[in-house]
């Protein structure tokens, strides 16, 4: 195997001169995308040149507690991507809570295990593991449970009166939000269950494509890969189970009533 | 019918802008409640069978509201609501047992053919009747019915009529919200007034 090959600031200069030509084509054809475009790239380049920073310090420092910040924090944006990519949301502490227990439950419990038994660094929480380990699982969960939440508040909120005859015939509040629930889920496996099915056909996995280019062995690349799907695909899981029952249960209470009170109305649309 | 001892009992009624209520209605009574529109007709009957929260003491026979779980307590005090609520693409499966209640269909004034009928295709009035007959497959011993005939012809009005006067027989209390004095008059042993979160005797 050739070994890996260091790029310059020149490479990716050059590299970026593609994306230049459409901001050009933009400008020409009147289609008023060279903004969006160039603010995304630029963003693009100012967070990534810092979280390479961050992860270099991060690596020498090799400090627990450090670790720890950075992984809550990403647990936290995690949490509130899903909070605000929810169309009515639980109200009060809820809204952010669900979500991000049952992504701290699933997707931080799930690299936790992987780190001390599967990959087995030493000391288990070495960052350059568990960073980008918890990030892809965090990523993938963090999608799932958005979905299945989304899907879950707005077929509540749509189907109140079918759910209501059912309680009414005397079912169970688990067994009246059955046929909901059973689509939030759905929703909230299909990602996972597509990235799967498509893996290796249509798409190479940019993590596996990234230990390729840096001179791993492919079939050593795919164990990898295939570790971390594994993990996703658990985590995405457990996490959206987690999410869509603590919901129901929110949204209902003892007496078998529906609490739609307990969900925000969306906002119209302007 | 024993006013003393009501089967359908209900004490110190609060929800919302309602109650405190107290009222009864016998085994084998029709007890009729009107009142201008927004005045909580349906918030009182979701009241009494437990689907808001609530206060009040509610009991039906000797089962006391707040000692059985809500699902038991639905079953032995039903409600029709207003608008009638399907969660499956047909119309059997959301009966017990399709086959038995088949017969009945023409007690409504819809053919037996009916159980094997799309819900996207029923009518309004089509589904409140096939509602009231799955509300009645439990064989609650109280019927909470709001607005049951309002979607319905006269002729059909009837017809449902007499099937709620053949539960009345059978010895089940009703308790129906309607905006129809005649048919208030025609079924009901008593007529109730909600106004202003209080109930009031109309006429006997």
């Amino acid at each position: 195997m050739s070994g890996y090959i260091a790029l310059t600031y020149t490479d990716l200069l050059l590299a970026s001169v593609f994306l230049v030509i459409n901001g050009l084509l933009s400008l020409w054809l009147h289609l008023g995308l060279e903004r969006k475009l160039a603010i995304a790239a630029l963003r693009m380049v100012v967070q990534l040149i810092l979280v390479g920073l961050l992860l270099k310090s991060l690596f020498s420092i090799l400090s627990p507690w450090l670790t720890l910040l950075v992984a809550t924090s990403m647990v936290l944006f995690a949490g509130r991507e899903v909070w605000a990519r929810q169309d009515r949301k639980l109200r009060g502490l809820w809204g952010f809570g669900i979500g991000t227990g049952a992504m701290a439950f699933a997707g931080a419990g799930i690299t936790v295990i992987a780190l001390t038994t599967m990959i087995g660094s030493d000391p288990w929480w070495t960052p350059r593991f568990a960073l980008p380990v918890l990030g892809m699982v965090l990523g993938n969960t963090m999608n799932g449970i958005s979905l299945a939440l989304d899907a879950l508040h707005t077929g509540i909120s749509r189907e109140r009166v079918s759910i209501e005859a059912q309680l009414l015939l005397g079912q169970t509040r688990w067994s009246a939000l059955r046929p909901v629930l059973r689509r939030a889920l759905r929703s909230g496996f299909m990602p996972i269950i597509n990235a799967m099915g498509a893996v290796g056909i249509v798409s190479l996995p940019g993590m596996m494509t990234g230990q390729i280019l840096s001179g791993v062995d492919p079939t050593e690349a795919v164990k990898y890969q295939l570790l971390v799907m594994f993990l996703i695909g658990g985590a995405t899981g457990l996490g959206v189970l987690a999410a869509t029952f603590g919901s129901v249960w929110r949204l209902t209470d003892e007496r078998d009533r529906l609490r739609l009170e307990r969900l925000t109305k969306p906002k119209d649309p302007t | 019918m024993n006013p003393e001892n009501p089967l359908l009992k209900v004490g110190n009624l609060t929800r919302l802008m309602i109650g405190p209520v107290s009222f009864g209605v016998g085994a084998g009574e029709c007890v009729a409640i009107t009142g201008p529109s927004g005045t909580g007709k349906s918030v009182l009957l979701r009241a009494i069978v437990d689907l808001d929260p609530n206060d009040g003491q509610v009991q039906a026979g000797d089962v006391i509201r707040a000692d059985v779980p809500a699902p038991d307590w639905r079953k032995t005090v039903a409600m029709l609501p207003a608008e009638s609520g399907w969660w499956l693409d047909h119309v059997a499966p959301h009966f017990q047992a399709p086959d038995k209640i088949r017969g009945q269909l023409p007690l409504v004034g819809l053919p037996e053919s009916a159980m094997g009928w799309e819900v996207a295709r029923l009518s309004t009035g089509e589904k409140h009747r096939l509602a009231l007959l799955r509300c009645l497959e439990g064989k609650p011993k109280v019927l909470l019915l709001d607005e049951p005939t309002a979607a319905l012809d006269h002729d059909t009005t009837l017809q449902i009529e007499a099937l709620l006067k053949q539960q009345l027989d059978l010895g089940t209390a009703i308790l129906i919200v309607t905006h129809d004095e005649a048919q208030a008059k025609r079924l009901a042993h008593r007529i109730l007034r909600l106004d202003g979160g209080q109930l009031q005797q109309v006429a006997a």
